[in-house]
């Protein structure tokens, strides 16, 4: 298998989208290399509006080309489009049901070098609080690509959540439905609900119970909102035990979600995610990813201990 | 510059503005914003009654100029120009505020006909008009759009991102009004938090600054013709204000920001309005 990036998909999925539709229109905060919307600015220059370092300017101006009859996609890292833009997506975008969509770029702690400031940890929370927003989680390039173009035709706000490091090519995107899971693969003592990179770890964990014995299912939960609840109580009812993996506080998104949506169930379930911390620099995505416990090994050290 | 009968309907529709504002707030001891919408009354009726280009029967008409209230706590003055414009009946005004009613505390688009675009939390409104503005620009379109503020809110740090966006941008199809009351929810702005001085700033920013009496509907008319002939920069009308205007005892009094009527006063209100109109010969509304 291939790895791809995700933020490549993204710049290629909006000129594609460009292509198709003269309405859609992009919006940048000087990071326009780092979330690839430059590949944009490249394609439809007369379309791509640079607003500099000044995120709720943006997000606001995006709200009024909405307005205005077009489909602006504005992209910058997660933390600052859903933390420092939150009232301006929150009164406008979200009160107001425009068509905005905003790509969270550099999402959880993809960012390792640039520390707390850089990774969010509750742009999901964030985001899923609003009511009427769509949340894209996508766990790879593919259903990057599927986000892109599902949410450019839903009427409403979307928010994409985009790595900035390779993952796993699992899909082609065709498969993503938005509000509904999918199984990545079967199993049938313990389900794994993950989103995001965690669905690889969570393929990964797969493979390292199946050699113990234990099988386990991989459910990918591509949109955090709508949250398939009917979706994860189906996929739990067949399996013994439940864990959740995000990359994410477990405050307000994965487990929180899935908690709420089997909570007239009996399962046993836990999680995997960041506890109520923010993360910090480190020389590696993966360094970050083991300190706090965002492993394959962590997922199936839950899984074992639930079905012991 | 505008004919006799062009002024004394905007001069009827500011003073019927200001008698819907008393209306709606009211004498049951409700409060509302009356300070701010009769210091901008004079400078909406302009807009509504004779500058704009609008279709009360058509709110979508695509070569509309638009109208922003960015100081969204001043509906009230925004609705009863709609109502009496004809966007919708002048009875629905006193639903403001009701649970259920399309006339929210403050301007929502997905509620009542003729609101662009939410507003409310302040500082947000001149962002969101340069969003139109790019939008009619991509459009080919040679509409305008207007966005109201207020003084204190310039105070908001978006204002000036907003700002510098639309100097960058050279919206030339934008223009802000500062209506400049000198009050804020808390005192004097000079004496709460000091925003001034703003033609400097603006200008600064890269905009075209034009000063206007805030209540001489022919100067507001003369500013907005003056501010269509500026094709390179945004435009910005800093309009001389009195928080209040038009109501004796509210004009100038911190209070009546955010304030409740009482009978006596509400009376008082209805009878100098409708003093006011009688003079302009428009008429009771």
């Amino acid at each position: 298998m291939s790895r791809s990036s995700q933020r490549t998909a993204y710049g290629e999925a909006l000129v594609e989208l460009g292509k198709e539709n003269p309405a859609v229109v992009a919006l940048e905060a000087d990071l326009g290399k780092s979330t690839m919307s430059y590949m944009f600015q490249e394609a439809f220059p007369q379309r791509y509006f640079e607003m500099g370092i000044a995120e709720q300017n943006m997000l606001s101006t995006a709200a009024g080309l909405a307005a205005g009859g077009k489909i602006p996609f504005a992209s910058t890292f997660a933390v600052f489009a859903t933390g420092r833009a939150y009232d301006q997506i929150r009164q406008t975008i979200g009160i107001g049901k425009l068509n905005v969509n905003l790509c969270g770029s550099s999402c959880g702690l993809s960012d390792f070098g640039d520390g707390s400031t850089h990774q969010s940890v509750e742009d999901v929370a964030l985001m899923s609080a609003i009511p009427g927003m769509t949340v894209f989680t996508p766990c790879d390039a593919g259903e990057v690509r599927a986000a892109v173009q599902a949410a450019a035709k839903i009427e409403g706000p979307c928010y994409i959540r985009v790595s900035r490091n390779p993952v796993e090519d699992y899909t082609q995107g065709e498969d993503l439905q938005v509000g509904k899971v999918r199984v990545m693969a079967d199993g049938t003592d313990v389900a794994i609900f993950a989103h995001g990179t965690m669905v690889e770890a969570s393929m990964q964990a797969r493979k390292a119970l199946a050699a113990e014995g234990i099988s386990a299912k991989v459910v990918n939960v591509a949109t955090m909102k709508p949250f398939d609840e009917e979706g994860v109580r189906r996929e739990a009812a067949t399996v013994k035990a439940v864990v959740t993996a995000e990359e994410h506080s477990r405050i307000g998104g994965l487990a929180a979600a899935t908690a709420l949506a089997l909570r007239a169930t009996a399962t046993s379930m836990d999680y995997v995610a960041i506890e109520d911390e923010f993360g910090q620099s480190a020389h590696s995505a993966e360094e970050l990813m083991v300190h706090y416990g965002l492993t394959p090994e962590n997922i199936a050290k839950k899984a074992k201990e639930l079905l012991k | 510059m505008s004919d006799r009968e062009t002024i004394r309907r905007v001069r009827t529709l500011a003073a019927r503005i200001r008698r819907d504002v008393v209306a709606m707030i009211g004498c049951e001891g409700q409060v509302g914003h009356l300070g701010g919408s009769c210091s901008s009354a004079d400078l909406v009726a302009a807009l509504y009654g004779a500058k704009m280009r609008h279709d009360p029967k058509n709110p979508g008409w695509e070569d509309r100029d638009k109208f922003l209230y960015s100081k969204g706590h001043a509906a009230i003055a925004q609705y009863a120009a709609l109502a009496e414009t004809g966007y919708f009946p002048v009875e629905e005004l006193k639903t403001v505020k009701e649970l259920g009613s399309r006339l929210q505390g403050h301007p929502d688009r997905t509620k009542t006909p003729g609101i662009e675009a939410g507003t409310g939390s302040l500082g947000q409104g001149l962002s969101i008009a340069c969003g139109l503005a790019l939008a009619m620009r991509l459009d080919g379109k040679n509409g305008t759009v207007y966005c109201m503020m207020g003084d204190g809110e310039m105070a908001e740090g978006q204002i000036w991102e907003a700002a510098m966006a639309a100097a960058n941008y050279k919206l030339s199809n934008l223009v802000g009004i500062v209506d400049q009351n000198k009050l804020q929810a808390m005192g004097p702005v000079v004496e709460r938090f000091n925003t001034n001085p703003l033609p400097e700033k603006w200008e600064s920013f890269g905009w075209h600054v034009i000063r206007v009496d805030g209540h001489d509907a022919e100067k507001i008319l003369a500013a907005y013709d003056a501010a269509d002939k500026v094709t390179d920069k945004p435009v910005v009308i800093i309009a001389d204000t009195v928080k209040g205007k038009g109501i004796s005892f509210a004009e100038n009094v911190v209070s009546f920001h955010n304030g409740a009527l009482s009978k006596e006063q509400f009376a008082q209100a209805f009878e100098e309005l409708d003093t006011q109109l009688a003079e302009i010969g428009g008429g009771k509304a």
